[in-house]
């Protein structure tokens, strides 16, 4: 018989990283090797002799049994029931400790197994290296890593300059000191969509500590009717609208490392300025994108992704059972945070305004749908609880929904108040609240993601619900970048479903 | 029945470490807040049942008893007999977990004790962070690479 053990400090505090590896079927977020997991039999993944049947990246499948789970001593021991390898009689633990000095995790993972003598070298290393150090690596990138998307490999840690002169006639050297020109759409005063107007602007070469982005596609959010109008004091006119979108990057300024010319990159963020086929922008918060994902998908999904992502895990924590009440669910954050919440063992009430919006959100896997201009949905959801009432409300509807979701509430249940699309929510006395113990929080999407550091769990968490099919991005409505009015007035009268974008 | 648990890392193989911390006679060498220590009855100081006296640096007289030394699993085991503390049944254990990843050492202090319940925040400062930590602190200094 042969022991293996190895054993990290992952710099999280013991919660976070137990919250990751206590869901016996969540190896497939975060374990390199493993491409696809479920629990046989749909049982829970915390039930003791739960068995998880996975398949590995080289397409091989295994099934584990749960053996042991303490979530006082964050300690899970597990055996291998079916695997591809003689791996005999594996049985193996992972436990945590905290390490309070500096708030970080202690994390053990051992073994023991009886390898055919000729093999035990060969099976050794791979235990130690593929599994568990990879599984190390991948857990520490999970928690405190950079966006996922950006590649690790030698290129993108070469100098730019080194880069650049093997495709000068591809792109303008990097110190061009002409400008360029690009399309634009210009919002010259607050107001109605007609204010969206395209104009050519002119485009300085990338200065210090910026590149230069040529956009393939642009997301349409929410978000950029609120600067249009001036509710969000993120754009003084004369300026471009919108906070994300896809496309390559083509000049890169002085003192600027890990990018390069011809990179496929987007982003989800401020400053404003997406409406247009070129722009300047510090690369802080650009994600480079893999292979396997479009710019079309991310360019209508990253903002409302990263969105979800942080509703669903920092604003409130959903957890398994809750029951979650989720408003415009057919809307593009809505579609996101129907199936993600459900993914994460929620049961699902949403609300939509018409019964085909409420077909696509039954695909989508909500357990009930309220059609709310038929019925009133806060008596639905206390009836559909037996009066125990929703965990919590994600509400970006505003005015005609808020006095709801609070009825809808149980007690300590929680209001998140994200949007106000149709208009704001009023003035309200707090001292109600009391009656159900209400909680409420008002997110502001900078303050989640205006770091690498906030940013990257929530791109890690997205990006690999999107590669494991946890969250399905229908295919956006398209507008060609001067119809972007057009495209603000579908998204305000709440004609569209899904996402929204422009062609640049 | 207070319990206080820290734990840190030290940037030392683990049984380096504990070639240090093993010595239930030790203290004056690697806590700072230890003046001198003796085993009562000339005992030796990793005989299980053997008694450490030591005065700290602010004047102060405990009594340790050692309960279990395991070189296996690099873990001690003490009982507080006398002290200026006044707490009852108290019991700690020290414990080194090697950190493959690194070739460091994760260490444990935990103790768990008797005390009028007014004082058992104020006790657990002083013996979590004054103690425990402390001498931690001193550890990584010591090993720091």
């Amino acid at each position: 018989m042969v022991k293996v053990c190895q054993s990290t400090i992952i710099n999280a505090p013991v919660q976070d990283v137990w919250s990751v590896l206590r869901d016996f079927n969540g190896h497939e977020r975060w374990h390199p090797a493993i491409s696809f997991s479920e629990i046989e039999g749909g049982d829970a993944a915390d039930a003791i002799g739960a068995v998880r049947h996975f398949r590995l990246t080289d397409g091989s499948e295994l099934r584990e049994q749960l053996l042991a789970l303490s979530d006082k001593d964050r300690r899970l021991s597990y055996c291998l029931l079916e695997a591809p390898l003689p791996l005999m009689g594996y049985v193996a633990s992972i436990r945590l400790k905290p390490v309070t000095d500096g708030n970080t995790t202690f994390w053990e993972w051992s073994s023991e197994f009886h390898p055919p003598a000729h093999r035990r070298d060969e099976l050794v290393k791979l235990v130690t290296e593929g599994i568990y150090q990879a599984g190390f690596e991948s857990v520490r990138r999970l928690l405190n890593g950079r966006p996922v998307a950006e590649p690790t490999g030698a290129t993108s840690k070469q100098p730019v300059a080194r880069l650049i002169p093997e495709r000068p006639q591809l792109e303008p050297p990097r110190t061009s000191a002409q400008g360029t020109r690009a399309k634009a759409i210009l919002v010259e005063r607050h107001g109605g969509p007609e204010v969206l107007q395209l104009a050519e602007i002119a485009l300085a070469p990338p200065s210090r500590g910026e590149v230069q982005i040529r956009h393939t596609f642009i997301g349409v959010n929410f978000i950029d009717v609120y600067c249009r109008t001036g509710y969000f004091d993120l754009l003084q006119p004369p300026g471009v609208p919108g906070m994300e979108a896809a496309g390559v990057i083509a000049a890169v300024g002085p003192e600027v490392s890990g990018f390069s010319v011809g990179d496929r990159i987007a982003y989800a963020c401020p400053p404003v300025g997406a409406y247009c086929e070129r722009r300047n922008m510090a690369p802080d918060l650009l994600v480079h994108l893999t292979d396997g994902v479009s710019d079309l998908t991310v360019a209508a999904s990253l903002l409302k992704g990263i969105t979800a992502s942080f509703l669903l895990h920092d604003v409130y924590s959903v957890k398994p059972g809750a029951v979650v009440l989720i408003h415009a669910a057919a809307g593009g954050v809505g579609q996101l945070l129907v199936q993600w919440a459900r993914h994460l063992g929620a049961t699902v009430i949403a609300t939509v305004s018409s019964d085909d919006k409420a077909r696509i959100v039954e695909r989508l896997g909500a357990h009930h749908v309220i059609v709310y201009s038929r019925e009133n949905f806060a008596e639905a959801v206390m009836r559909l609880t037996e009066g125990k009432g929703a965990d919590v409300a994600y509400d970006a509807v505003g005015n005609d929904t808020f006095g709801g979701s609070l009825a809808a509430l149980g007690v300590r249940g929680h209001l998140v108040s994200f949007g106000q699309a149709s208009g704001p929510v009023g003035n309200w006395d707090i001292g109600g609240f009391s009656s159900k113990s209400i909680t409420i929080s008002r997110p502001n999407y900078a303050h989640y993601t205006d770091s690498p550091e906030k940013l990257g769990p929530h791109i890690n968490r997205f990006f690999a619900a999107l590669r494991q099919g946890v969250i399905k991005i229908g295919a956006p409505r398209q507008y060609d970048l001067a119809r972007a009015a057009d495209a603000h007035r579908d998204l305000e009268a709440r004609r569209t479903t899904g996402a929204l974008v422009l062609k640049a | 029945m207070p319990k206080i648990y820290v734990s840190s890392t030290i940037n030392a193989p683990a049984v380096d470490v504990w070639k240090l911390v093993r010595n239930f006679n030790g203290l004056p060498s690697w806590t700072p807040f230890v003046a001198e220590s003796r085993i009562e009855q000339n005992a030796h100081p990793d005989q299980i049942g053997c008694i450490r006296n030591f005065l700290l640096k602010d004047g102060g007289r405990i009594r340790e008893k050692l309960l279990a030394l395991s070189d296996y699993d690099l873990s001690c085991s003490y009982a507080m007999l006398e002290s200026p503390m006044a707490v009852e049944n108290y019991i700690a254990t020290l414990s080194l977990t090697p950190v493959t990843d690194g070739n460091m050492t994760f260490a444990e202090w935990r103790a768990e004790f008797d005390c009028a319940p007014e004082r058992e925040s104020a006790l657990a400062q002083q013996i979590g962070t004054g103690v425990f930590q402390s001498a931690f602190t001193a550890l990584k200094q010591r090993f720091a690479r």
